[in-house]
């Protein structure tokens, strides 16, 4: 017994050592998207301020962990990278703490507050954009013969486009380009989706292309089967088709059409103690400025969340190339786009899922 | 005993009865014993049971419609579900829904309604921003009779009356605990506002709307109530209390604009909370919403594992999940063939290996050994990768087929993202938990056995199969228990290389664990997981006999 209460004793000292060192922690997704962060923000935060970040590559659970720390009261960590969905659901279930652009942000350097710099991509009330990215199609230019494919249907196409696809193991995104397809209007999409038989048709067209399609759940996936030529077209973040396409120089190619832009972005989770919130609130503001989001873009090719920064994303920072046209938002790429919409998500996810798991288990 | 009364008792050393001084030293030795224990037992409890007991309990437990729900709750209850949802529901829902939306609790109720019908989640949301709107009309209402009841505090002078009154004690400790419960933190106890029982009995509406303001903005919040501004739900409120009030011969603070506001109350409308609801969204005057509301309010719920074997629980009782929603049952079911398969692939190749082990020379056999941990050193999602590269259709092992010419470049065998690539490399992870105790067992067997069988006349099969095998059966069944126990709850790799058809019930639990965040449901699974593992160990237990299991 006493024995265990040392160590009880011990282990409440590490974590209250911990939370008044001069040390914070940062969540996100790992791998080159963590570098470019770790290049934007947290080197040049950490020079300024002498504060150390400890980085911690949960984002992908962060929302049942913030959950689970919430219940257990105690936080460990004090800025988390997510999705705009998941920021919505924790801002629902009060995990997360608001914040309020206008007070609580750095604005533009014209003086435009940041509510109106960032302006609609502000999607929660405890969402700080930072990137604009989409799930967006690539393929193999030398298998997918001598049409290379310029719309979204061509994913549907068997007859042009003989051969394996790679879509993620989730009915986000792929139902909408199924309706899409099934000649649903853009903007009635989500009406459709939202009824039985709009679901229904939507798995229906799905269901034509069932055994030529490799589900993937990693965002790794895609890019290793379009590199191993196991597929000649998949599904995936823009940024890591770049990776495929600029940095390994694989004969792949993006198919821009109907991609979806979603976004990610900090958010604060609530509950923490007085002083760690006000450094999660400086250090925010400092990583979430013009000049910072710009500065992300020259490490990776998702566009900053801030119209202010638009006209400063500069050249790739190893490559030089330069970075404008690998943006999903640049208007050659943004000709046709579809917006994720995430209050439907919010509600049918849980519903639109059952359905799409026994579809897949037929 | 009665050898005892007869002789007289034994005395040991000290001239206490031999058999009290042995019981003694006997508890003493045992309460030694259990201290050099207890570490690893409060180890276990705290991280084994308690974590397990806690799982159990959340796929029954549904305390959260009653938390922030306190007074639909009773209304819901009163209610048989069939007839016009009834006004004193609507009335409670309104205030309840409020509190809820000031403490950000209405959306998680939302969250947990979606798991049942969707379109809740967004219904509560939106509802949490537009509850303000009728007591903002009314406050202009109330401002045209007199500018002071916009202003801070007013409120407050007027509920807390008179220092002398006597205070309304029980119905600030009915809200104190309503808004505690929902938070789920406790108000400390220098918060003491009650309001003037007088005031209360005069205002009851208003007393318990403003209380509730009270117990959150002032006791978990800490603000000041004397300036703050309390919710519109208070204007409200008095809107109803006007209607039937009697301020006669009321004399404490605001008296004179209570009885102006009597005096008026035909110019201030009273609330329609129906009417409310309705204008907020279509959905709530549906019948089918309330329903909803009212089968998930019980505290503990058999909906969760209703849930998770594809049913649901219905104002009618539990009925089928739509047919292109059912697909938990089906994952049960593969899970469990697919592990038995699995353990039954085990044996097969695990048997020759730990017979050769077994059976050859120290030194052979060490180096062999080697072989089979090595895998036990290799990361886990590098050889189910690792399988990935070879198996896939431009993988190495189709690659080498094409090449010989045994299969033609366009007729490419699919063994991976289905069932043939998840037992394959399943099969290869587990492999070394059944050669490991087959091993054991295999060694203990003396050769003299098998010797004597051969000398006495018998073949080599009949020696093996007569003799040697069932000396091996308790390392079999050892492997099998461990191999089919770890394959039931194996997640990574069918995610990584089961595809559609070679999933398994946990990808479940953990898409409902970190991505719907549905743990009741994934509690109720990983329940009914635990529950087929006992009862066929059970099972087991009878039909071969756990004795003959042997680790070595």
């Amino acid at each position: 017994m006493k024995f265990t209460t040392t160590l009880l004793a011990g282990t409440a000292l590490t974590v209250a050592g911990a939370a008044f060192a001069d040390e914070m922690t940062i969540v996100s997704w790992g791998g080159a998207y963590s570098k470019s962060q770790l290049k934007a923000y947290h080197e040049p935060y950490s020079a300024k301020t002498g504060v150390t970040i400890i980085n911690d590559d949960s984002s992908a659970e962060a929302v049942a962990k913030l959950r689970a720390m919430n219940e257990a009261g105690n936080v460990t960590w004090d800025v988390v990278d997510v999705v705009a969905s998941d920021a919505i659901r924790l801002c629902d279930e009060g995990l997360a703490m608001e914040i309020d652009a206008d007070t609580q942000l750095a604005p533009a350097p014209d003086g435009t507050p940041a509510s109106e710099d960032f302006g609609e991509l502000r999607v929660s009330d405890c969402f700080i954009p930072q990137i604009v990215y989409s799930i967006t199609f690539g393929y193999r230019t030398d298998l997918v013969g001598d049409k290379a494919p310029t719309d979204i249907c061509a994913v549907f196409d068997l007859k042009a486009y003989p051969g394996k696809r790679s879509l993620e193991k989730r009915p986000i995104n792929n139902m909408e380009w199924a309706l899409l397809c099934d000649g649903v209007a853009k903007g009635d999409v989500y009406d459709v989706l939202a009824t039985a038989e709009g679901q229904d048709r939507a798995l229906a067209k799905l269901d034509t292309i069932k055994d030529s399609v490799v589900w993937w759940s990693a965002g790794a996936d895609t890019p290793q089967l379009l590199a191993d030529g196991e597929v000649i077209m998949g599904s995936t973040y823009n940024g890591r088709l770049f990776s495929v396409i600029e940095e390994q120089k694989q004969p792949v190619a993006m198919l821009w059409d109907a991609q979806v832009f979603d976004l990610d972005g900090w958010i604060i989770p609530a509950g923490l103690s007085e002083e760690r919130k006000q450094r999660a609130l400086d250090y925010i503001y400092f990583a979430t400025d013009t000049q910072r989001l710009a500065d992300q873009a020259k490490y990776i090719s998702y566009g900053p969340a801030r119209k202010s920064s638009a006209p400063l994303v500069g050249k790739h920072a190893d490559l030089g190339i330069d970075m404008a046209p690998h943006m999903p938002t640049d208007p050659n790429n943004a000709k046709n786009t579809f917006l994720y919409n995430y209050e439907f998500w919010a509600d049918y996810r849980d519903d639109i899922d059952a359905k799409f798991q026994a579809w897949l288990a037929k | 005993m009665s050898d005892a009364t007869q002789n007289g008792p034994m005395l040991a050393a000290d001239g206490t009865p031999l058999k009290r001084s042995l019981a003694r030293s006997l508890r003493n030795q045992k309460l030694r014993a259990l201290a050099l224990i207890s570490p690893l037992l409060i180890f276990v409890l705290l991280s084994f049971i308690f974590p397990i007991a806690s799982m159990l309990f959340r796929s029954v437990e549904n305390e959260i419609v009653g938390n922030v729900l306190p007074q639909s709750k009773v209304q819901l209850e009163a209610w048989d579900g069939q007839s016009d949802v009834p006004a004193p529901l609507y009335r409670a829902m309104y205030y309840d829904m409020f509190a809820a939306a000031e403490a950000k609790r209405h959306t998680r109720l939302g969250t947990r309604l979606n798991y049942e019908v969707s379109g809740m989640s967004s219904l509560f949301r939106q509802s949490g921003r537009k509850l303000d709107k009728p007591g903002k009309d009314l406050l202009k209402d109330f401002k045209k009779l007199d500018a002071a009841w916009a202003k801070g505090g007013a409120i407050y002078a007027l509920m807390a009356g008179d220092p002398a009154d006597a205070r309304d004690t029980a119905l600030a400790a009915t809200k104190r605990a309503e808004i505690s419960a929902m938070v789920g933190e406790t108000i400390p106890a220098s918060f003491d506002f009650a309001p003037s029982a007088r005031v209360s009995a005069m205002l009851p509406a208003t007393a318990d709307a403003f209380m509730a303001y009270a117990a959150f903005e002032g006791g978990i919040d800490g603000k000041n109530l004397a300036k703050g501004k309390p919710w519109e739900t208070v204007f409200v409120a008095l809107a109803e209390d006007l209607q039937t009030a009697d301020a006669t011969g009321y004399n404490g603070p605001h008296a004179d604009l209570l009885a102006q506001a009597i005096a008026a109350k035909d110019s201030i409308a009273a609330p329609d909370y129906g009417a409310i609801f309705a204008k907020i969204d279509k959905d709530w005057a549906k019948a089918s919403t309330w329903q909803t509301i009212k089968t998930h309010s019980p505290t503990f719920t058999n909906g969760y594992f209703l849930n998770a074997i594809d049913m649901r629980r219905t104002a009618e009782g539990a009925a089928w999940q739509p047919e292109d929603k059912q697909i938990l049952l089906t994952l049960f079911g593969r899970t469990l063939i697919m592990s038995l398969i699995i353990t039954g692939s085990c044996i097969l190749l695990g048997y020759p290996v730990a017979y050769i082990l077994a059976n050859l020379p120290m030194r052979t056999s060490n180096l062999l050994m080697i072989l089979v941990l090595l895998p036990f050193w290799t990361s886990l999602l590098v050889r189910t990768s690792a399988w990935k590269v070879m198996l896939q259709q431009q993988g190495v092992i189709n690659d080498v087929l094409v090449w010989l010419g045994l299969v033609a470049d366009e007729a490419r065998l699919v063994m991976i993202n289905n069932e043939l690539g998840t037992i394959i490399a399943m099969t290869h992870i587990l492999l070394p938990f059944m050669i490991l105790p087959m091993y054991s067992v295999m060694q203990t067997i003396p050769p003299s056995y098998v010797r004597a069988a051969k000398s006495l006349g018998a073949t080599n099969w009949t020696t093996f199969w007569r003799v040697y095998f069932p000396q091996s059966v308790p390392g079999i069944g050892a492997g099998s228990i461990l191999v089919f126990i770890l394959a039931i709850g194996y997640y990574i790799t069918p995610e990584i290389v089961g595809g559609t058809k070679g999933v398994f019930i946990s990808n479940r639990i953990a898409y409902h664990i970190s991505s719907s965040l549905n743990w009741g449901l994934a509690a109720a699974l990983g329940t009914i997981l635990l529950a087929v593992v006992l009862i066929l160990y059970w099972a087991y237990d009878k039909i071969v006999g756990i004795d003959n299991v042997k680790l070595g």
